[in-house]
């Protein structure tokens, strides 16, 4: 036996039991670290039930939540907070899991809904939406876009735009095979066309109305109500489910395609519908609730640093990791400069930045 | 069993790669694939595990064309050691795990996880299944791969070039293994080799490409100056040493080097 390396453990000590035993306690950390982000999850969405101009007690929220508080608590509760928390839940798992999803199968740690298009796609929809079609106000989309205005008409062009990109991808596939790096390559030429389409409208727009559409761009989880929220939840369940199937997938493709080929996996079906899946739960998120960035690329990489690439594990991970990055966000945007609410996509940048930059240079090995 | 015949590939209408292969795997073989660099010796081995389809003749696997296999099936039979693959953030134990996907669905089984502790004693790499792929040296990154292969249970195994960048000693310990397997468990192997002494080391049958055709097929006495000439265009003497046949190279005159490889470009 030649070893071309001297490890500091002797490694002819070590039994097939210690084996399976050190592994046993691995994938124990691994579902044990998942539940803990679950934890958390759960508590903020507590914590900011109880936040808001409006003080109540947890006594209070407690009641209101079966149902039993007087009808100004029960409203608050259900009719402010509760819609906008869950819609941060919903949103930050879709996001998480689709850029999950396409740095995978694109091989690429920086594809997200960003960088392939979608984000981008989104914003000229609403453009189109809000200064072509004039469904939207300055004023009524800084409001959130609920009294006067369409916002229907908006989440459809915006949902129209960001699967664009992936459809005019899909689409050029057909006639050739894409690499996973013309792909990420095409996604990137088609955010700056979207981007420069973007701008020619509003170059042409009246003041108010492209006010309006950086008002839809800030991104807002109040514009949500219960009805879209379903909608929400729904795509991104069926994400989850379709994701969660491919999970030995992805771990065969992440360690090469002529790898994944000879396991028996359908390499570019499996990547196109991917692409499709993960564009369609980013586009709905971003279609209801305006851009929020960064998430779709810093919560799988967070997890990916600290439990390793098996999608196994990875995907509900950055699922967790999604949803407490954008309560936080959400409960931040709330209380910096109360009583004032902070653009929510700003603020992802914020709190995902620093942790992502963190364990980027401590070099986390779990 | 794993057939070619008269595989016709090429990447472009001007220049036919592959214009007539023929070969067979037979069980309880290891067959080297040689020829120079660029004359399709990987794109065989691609052909041949359907990750590209021949332009004429056809890829038969057990005597059905290898397009009407399913993908589950061509996985149960053929395991794929590619040229290039990643190290990313998977442990050793999941990353050879994933080589039992074809036979069990979802979940792990019992036997699963049987095969891969056996496979594992069997490489050395016993105390290695929580460290992450990214991090071993080439000589163990290689091992874990050819244990992803071999916790397939395949009848046949392809092999790209699986001895590249590693020290003398690995590339020995990783062709023992492969002979292993196939004395042991009658496997079909083949292996896309550039060292050709390695190969005779190990290998039974050699098969060298030239010109898109199979310019011999046979045991090592096919291995003779001659032919060491007309393929790599290199002065060299065959002897033999301990009854094992040896290619020893002159100096290769750099003139018939570079009107080889002129050829070769026409």
């Amino acid at each position: 036996m030649y070893e071309d390396h001297v490890d500091t453990t002797d490694l002819s000590e070590i039994t097939e039991e210690d084996d399976e035993r050190a592994y046993r306690g691995y994938i124990r950390h691994k579902k044990l670290v998942v539940l803990i982000l679950i934890a958390v999850a759960f508590a903020l969405v507590c914590a900011s039930l109880s936040m808001g101009s409006m003080d109540l007690s947890l006594q209070d929220i407690l009641l209101a939540l079966i149902g039993q508080a007087d009808a100004k608590s029960m409203a608050v509760i259900w009719n402010m907070r509760m819609p906008r928390i869950l819609t941060a839940v919903v949103g930050g798992i879709a996001l998480a899991l689709s850029g999950c999803a396409f740095q995978s199968v694109l091989r690429n740690p920086l594809a997200s809904a960003s960088t392939l298009g979608i984000a981008q796609g989104a914003a000229f929809g609403a453009s189109i939406a809000i200064i072509v079609l004039g469904s939207g106000s300055a004023s009524a989309a800084y409001e959130g876009a609920t009294s006067t205005v369409d916002p229907i008409a908006t989440a459809i062009c915006a949902f129209v735009g960001a699967i664009l990109s992936t459809i005019v991808i899909l689409a050029l596939s057909r006639f050739r095979e894409m690499t996973p790096e013309s792909i990420v390559l095409a996604g990137v030429a088609l955010s700056a066309l979207f981007t420069g389409g973007t701008t020619l409208v509003q170059y042409f727009a009246e003041d108010s109305q492209v006010a309006a559409v950086v008002f839809w761009t800030f991104g807002d989880l109040s514009r949500v109500n219960y009805q879209q929220l379903g909608i929400m939840a729904a795509v991104t369940l069926g994400s989850g489910i379709f994701f969660f199937f491919n999970r030995w997938n992805y771990n065969a493709m992440e360690s090469g395609e002529g790898l994944a080929h000879g396991l028996g996996v359908a390499v570019t079906r499996t990547r196109l519908a991917s692409m499709v899946v993960g564009a369609g739960a980013a586009a709905t998120v971003i279609a209801f609730c305006g851009i929020i960035n960064f998430i779709g690329l810093v919560a799988p990489h967070i997890m990916r640093r600290l439990l390793g690439s098996d999608y196994r594990y990875l995907l509900p991970a950055s699922a967790a990791m999604g949803a407490v990055i954008l309560l936080l966000s959400d409960v931040l945007c709330h209380v910096i400069v109360a009583p004032l609410v902070l653009p929510i996509s700003a603020i992802t940048s914020f709190v995902g930045a620093p942790v992502f930059i963190y364990l980027l240079f401590k070099g986390v090995r779990s | 069993m794993l057939s070619a015949n008269n595989v016709k590939f090429s990447y472009s209408s001007r220049h036919d790669l592959l214009r007539d292969i023929s070969v067979a795997l037979e069980p309880g073989s290891f067959l080297a694939i040689l020829g120079v660099n660029g004359c399709g010796k990987s794109t065989l081995m691609q052909l041949m595990v359907d990750i590209l389809q021949p332009q004429g003749g056809a890829i038969e696997l057990d005597g059905v064309p290898m397009h009407s296999v399913k993908r589950r099936d061509r996985a149960k039979n053929i395991a794929f050691v590619s040229q290039h693959s990643h190290a990313n953030r998977l442990t050793v134990y999941d990353a050879i795990l994933m080589g039992r996907h074809p036979h069990s669905d979802d979940s792990t089984t019992e036997e699963d996880r049987k095969v891969v502790n056996d496979v594992m004693g069997k490489l050395g790499l016993k105390g290695y299944s929580l460290r992450y792929m990214d991090e071993l040296s080439g000589g163990e990154y290689q091992k874990v791969v050819l244990a992803r292969a071999f916790v397939q249970q395949t009848p046949i195994l392809l092999l790209d070039e699986p001895t590249n960048n590693l020290d003398p000693a690995n590339c020995h310990e990783v062709m023992q293994a492969v002979r292993d397997e196939v004395d042991q468990r009658s496997v079909s192997a083949a292996a896309v080799m550039h060292d050709i002494n390695l190969s005779l080391g190990y290998c039974d049958r050699f098969m060298f490409v030239k010109d898109g055709v199979v310019e011999s097929l046979g045991g090592p006495e096919t291995i003779t100056p001659e032919r060491i000439k007309k393929i790599y265009g290199l002065e060299a003497d065959v002897i033999e040493h301990k009854g094992q046949r040896v290619v020893i190279a002159r100096k290769a005159t750099s003139c018939n080097r570079r009107n080889l490889e002129d050829k070769e470009k026409q």
